[in-house]
């Protein structure tokens, strides 16, 4: 009969190799003085940044909120967090790199169906057609948003004024090819220039606007100056930046994203809560500045403006 | 006998705790982009594929001579579960407030999220098992076990390049880095075949 307490006898391959044991020891010895040099860390002063930022011109847009009663997001969060491949995809590094982009003078050419064609230098366009200030949501398809207060004039009142022709459906904007100066243009990912389009009676809405500027000044390299275009119920990479070149066309023009992936990125990319992207959920979005995410609006919360553009229309199938 | 770091050892370590300390400290000066949690998310995700890829170098690299690597090796992948560990902690609790309603949604329609979460739950049982209890306890079978990290790895890579805008089958937008990471990983993975074994020990002789 054997006892309870009989010894068990040991295989030498069941034993852990002294290495093995060792290691662990010093993960965790590691992991203890870290934690407590952290817990250490957390006692120190606040706030090592904020050296010499650049200022909005107009500070007290920081106060003003949209017609929601949502508070406009800060100068410091709008001009250093965006999307723009032609730099970097690194949101966080487009400031730097666009610091020195040169935004003005800048001309944009109109042409395509028109009857006026022409150049146009955006010092004039601003002289002629006296910016507004917008503020609008900016809904990104990764789901993150902002509030931001443009200045901007509506892109209808230069597209009556350029007259399109009875043929023009559609209107195709491309952004400057600049490699030399854009070093994410010099990666061969990309179809670059970045292009996009609108179907005519969407550019002609009056939400639809070319910006030139942002918190009251001008519009920085980063956010798409010397000009803009702001389509505030689409998703953001719709309002392409840096514009060199609008055509109205007959045809609905080719889009740079739409391109690369047609089945995630539609010609009109209206924001929409129902219609599923396959990469970020459009649901819900997180406002920057918030930590839990809230509800995405219809249309970016411009339904009451712009559903009527989209009646009849089945947005799964034209999303 | 009091045995000593290697300098390997110690530059595992260190390699090991510095993203987490950079993290915490970028996170207290507030300089993690204006959508910090999305940063603290992308960092942690990227580092733990970084520490998962180093530990599959580990035994190719010991077959070419460096034989202290396979000591080194079980370290590696624990610091890739901690990062992942973290993405996924941050993701659920943070990025969801643990709000199960969305989250249940999003992994059954988000490919990427639902590759990850697969990745991730792999990973878990290596890391628990990865106490000498448990090496002891399943004998032959703990290294069949983890054997899985063969097929966890690629499931990341897909997931990081599922979560970047490119197109992973034409191979355009933003697609640079997870390509690296495909390149890397299937090179490892290729090497442990039998036959590439085989041609590369002949080639050695």
């Amino acid at each position: 009969m054997t006892s309870l307490f009989q010894s068990v006898p040991v295989h030498p391959s069941e034993i852990t190799p002294k290495h093995v044991y060792l290691s662990r020891r010093d993960f965790i010895k590691v992991a203890g003085v870290l934690a407590g040099s952290m817990a250490l860390a957390a006692c120190a002063p606040q706030s090592l940044s904020s050296d010499s930022a650049p200022a909005p011109a107009d500070p007290s847009l920081s106060s003003k909120t949209d017609e929601l009663g949502d508070p406009v997001n800060s100068f410091e969060d709008i001009t250093n967090y965006n999307n723009y491949y032609e730099f970097t995809t690194d949101k966080r590094g487009v400031a730097q790199l666009a610091r020195d982009f040169p935004t003005s003078p800048w001309e944009v050419e109109i042409g395509g169906l028109v009857r006026k064609p022409g150049k146009f230098g955006v010092e004039d366009l601003v002289k002629k057609y006296p910016p507004e200030e917008r503020i609008y949501r900016l809904r990104c398809v990764e789901a993150w948003s902002m509030v931001i207060p443009w200045l901007g004039f509506p892109l209808w009142k230069l597209l009556k004024d350029v007259e399109p022709t009875s043929d023009a459906k559609y209107v195709s904007f491309t952004s400057i090819y600049k490699p030399e100066a854009m070093p994410g243009q010099r990666e061969p990912w990309y179809p670059w220039p970045y292009r996009e389009g609108l179907r005519l009676d969407e550019a002609m809405h009056d939400l639809t606007i070319l910006a030139t500027g942002l918190y009251g000044g001008e519009l920085p390299p980063q956010n798409g100056g010397g000009i803009r275009l702001v389509v505030p119920w689409k998703y953001g990479f719709k309002s392409i930046k840096a514009i060199v070149k609008i055509e109205l066309t007959a045809e609905q023009p080719p889009t740079l994203w739409n391109l690369i992936q047609p089945n995630e990125y539609g010609f009109y990319a209206n924001v929409n809560p129902n219609v599923d992207h396959p990469r970020w959920s459009q649901a819900t979005e997180r406002r920057i500045g918030e930590i839990a995410r809230r509800p995405t609006l219809m249309f970016n919360g411009y339904a009451g403006e712009v559903a009527a553009l989209y009646e009849g229309m089945d947005l799964r199938v034209y999303y | 006998m009091r045995r000593r770091f290697t300098p390997l050892q110690f530059l595992v370590h260190l390699a090991g705790w510095l993203p987490l300390i950079v993290l915490l400290l970028d996170l207290w000066r507030d300089t993690l982009t204006a959508n910090p949690i999305q940063a603290i998310e992308q960092r942690t995700g990227y580092t733990a594929l970084v520490f998962l890829t180093l530990s599959l170098a580990c035994t190719p690299l010991a077959w070419w001579g460096w034989k202290e690597l396979l000591q080194r090796r079980k370290a590696l992948g624990l610091y890739g579960f901690l990062y992942a560990a973290l993405h996924v902690t941050v993701f659920i609790a943070v990025d969801y407030g643990l709000d199960l309603n969305a989250l249940i949604r999003d992994v059954g329609t988000k490919q990427y999220i639902l590759v990850g979460a697969a990745a991730f739950l792999l990973l878990v049982p290596l890391a628990v098992t990865s106490f000498e209890y448990w090496m002891k306890r399943l004998g032959k079978n703990w290294k069949r076990l983890h054997r899985l990290v063969y097929l966890i790895v690629p499931l990341i890579v897909l997931h990081f390049f599922w979560a970047r805008k490119g197109n992973l089958w034409t191979l355009s937008g933003d697609v640079a880095q997870p390509l690296t990471f495909a390149i890397l990983v299937g090179v490892l993975l290729l090497l442990r075949l039998g036959a590439v074994k085989k041609v590369l020990s002949r080639l050695r002789r």
